[in-house]
């Protein structure tokens, strides 16, 4: 027993702590199949123009609702056009839309939590009311209000959506910084002179990183769905351009009479944001082993 | 508990505050001149006029804000472009359909989620705490619009026992009421269900392990009634207040679940004001809903607070 302790004492130093959460997440089958799915569906997102069959915008009078066939292996929609094939591009839009608001949240969320957390006072307070306030509005509520407001598309979509979820990153960012902010190494840090953006950039950031990344994975899911839902609900990718959501939008009018419609890109959504919350949970895990 | 109330509510007004700010900071999003772009495609120079004057259009923009809010705190949320009604009676109109819903949604979510929590924890690393996660997994991951259409297609399409829209009031036909709301609830509770199962998983996981469960066991008493007297009544404080903050995503869902079914609640009147452009009415119901989330927030925070003896110190 001592002596396998003693082993491990002295093989532990040789690892880093990113290389040793990257063993973990390599032993977790769930994150590693979340990943293979993440993977596939950026590797279809981009090689639609080649993979998919047919044009997803190109419509024929002679294969309206169609069921699958080997011509059309997911069918057809109300106006001729291969659902496969628009499943396919449909991937493009989701995988923007749910990377895009993500990095929107967090271009925000990190810099203005870091500030609140690490300058403290006033700053901090104001700040926190803000966050509270925007958190008071609920997610998809407070996305489908901005896009109705900047107007229907997708882009404006992903910035609400990106706007939406930034409380979440600022709360998130803050609570790590004022832990990290009273250790030893920040203190001496500070004691050695350094300048406070210094401090808070080189000395802080990299320790606050972890849980921003499990909280991005996770977020991008959020935003999938809800990148989805305004598309379903008609305020985010516009007709013809193929979007998952906006697919449902128009299925949920034929269930009775072609449910291949709806099959397929709701099955989609649900991989995709399978993959990610597999994906998520396994980071979770593998950076903050007292979660496993 | 004076004191915690009064030390809440303190911090509740700038909460508030910054929501008007927000919510008021929507009209500013609107491209161009905002009269012309409320006024709707007609553009009737009179009710541009109406709007410009209404809304203090030709003041300074904090002007504007302290006229807005002042007609806030007096209930005037502003009238509906469309519908020439205001728009606090809109959702007053509206509220009972999607509370219903709600309730009905957060019951189920209820019964699955605490049971499928319990069931994980008491059971840990077995089988039906894998199929517990992964039922989990599946309600945080299906997107609930969809799963409405599936349902749709199985129990109304296929089967013929649900009507696939629509809304009946209970007290007209209460049947015809359950029949109508009963899936809705179900796929809006779907979600929530996951939420309460990752809670209810981990607060047991905790109380189980602790010493008054020990002792409960080192009794002899039957595990039955360690988990359900012992360890859940304990667990179950904690579950019912995160179990409330759970509200937002339920307003959220109910917007697409009532789209999906026809349900003329809540979510229908933003989503309908959306496409008509009645923009005081997206702006009414976002102000609405996040009052209501701050005021069931403060609830839940009071009701721990007086079950929650250690809190009181």
């Amino acid at each position: 027993m001592a002596a396998v302790a003693a082993a491990a004492v002295a093989v532990a130093p040789e690892l880093s702590p990113g290389r040793r959460a990257l063993r973990r997440l390599l032993r977790r089958k769930g994150a590693m199949v979340g990943l293979a799915f993440v993977v596939f569906f950026i590797v279809l997102a981009i090689l639609a123009p080649y993979v998919s069959p047919h044009d997803p915008l190109a419509t024929s009078w002679g294969a309206i609702r169609k069921p699958p066939s080997e011509l059309y292996f997911f069918g057809t929609d109300e106006i001729g056009r291969d659902v496969l094939s628009r499943v396919i591009w449909g991937a493009r839009a989701s995988l923007l839309a749910g990377l895009v608001s993500v990095c929107i949240s967090l271009g925000l969320g990190l810099p203005i939590g870091l500030a609140a957390g690490y300058l403290g006072g006033w700053v901090d307070a104001l700040i926190s009311r803000v966050t509270d306030a925007m958190l008071a509005c609920p997610f998809l509520i407070l996305a489908i209000a901005l896009a109705a407001f900047l107007g229907p598309s997708l882009t404006n979509a992903m910035i609400a959506i990106g706007i939406s979820a930034t409380p979440v990153f600022i709360r998130l960012t803050r609570a790590q910084v004022l832990s990290v902010k009273v250790e030893d190494y920040v203190e001496a840090a500070r004691a050695l002179g350094n300048p406070h953006l210094r401090i808070a950039l080189r000395h802080i950031l990299p320790n606050v990183v972890a849980p921003l990344i499990v909280q991005a994975t996770l977020a991008i899911a959020a935003a999938i769905i809800a990148e989805a839902s305004l598309s379903f609900l008609g305020l985010g990718q516009q007709p013809p351009s193929p979007s998952w959501g906006s697919m449902l939008n128009t299925a949920k009018n034929y269930v009775d009479h072609a449910p291949w419609m709806a099959i397929w890109p709701g099955v989609s959504i649900f991989l995709l944001v399978l993959s990610f919350n597999l994906l998520g949970d396994g980071l979770r895990d593998a950076l903050d082993p007292r979660h496993g | 508990m004076f004191n915690y109330l009064v030390q809440r509510l303190a911090t509740i007004v700038p909460t508030l505050f910054f929501v008007s700010v927000i919510i008021f900071g929507l009209q500013q999003l609107l491209p161009g001149d905002a009269a012309l772009v409320l006024a709707g495609e007609d553009r009737d120079p009179n009710v541009v006029a109406y709007l410009r004057a209404k809304l203090h259009l030709d003041e300074p923009l904090p002007m504007r804000y302290a006229y807005w809010l002042g007609g806030v705190v007096q209930g005037d949320l502003g009238e509906s472009l469309r519908i020439q009604k205001p728009v606090l009676d809109l959702i007053l109109e509206k509220l009972p359909v999607t509370v219903q819903l709600a309730t009905m949604a957060f019951l189920i979510a209820i019964a699955i989620g605490i049971t499928a929590g319990i069931v994980s924890a008491v059971t840990k690393d077995s089988v039906w705490d894998y199929a517990a996660n992964a039922v989990a997994l599946w309600g945080l991951s299906t997107p609930n619009f969809w799963l409405g259409i599936m349902l749709i297609l199985l129990f109304s399409v296929s089967l013929g026992w649900l009507p696939a829209s629509g809304y009946v009031s209970p007290f007209e036909d209460p049947k015809a009421n359950f029949a109508a709301m009963i899936m809705p609830a179900f796929v809006l509770g779907n979600a929530i269900a996951a939420v309460l199962m990752r809670h209810t998983r981990s607060a047991m996981l905790q109380v189980l392990s602790a010493d008054y469960v020990r002792t409960a066991r080192a009794k002899g008493l039957v595990e039955r009634v360690v988990v359900l007297k012992h360890a859940l009544r304990n667990a179950l404080i904690p579950i019912i207040t995160l179990g409330a903050l759970e509200f937002g995503t339920l307003l959220s869902g109910a917007v697409l679940t009532e789209q999906v079914f026809s349900i003329p609640g809540f979510g229908k009147l933003i989503v309908d004001a959306v496409f008509n452009r009645d923009y005081l009415v997206v702006q009414g119901v976002v102000l609405f809903t996040a009052t209501v989330y701050i005021t069931l927030n403060l609830l839940a925070d009071l009701a721990y607070f007086a079950v929650n003896p250690r809190m009181r110190g």
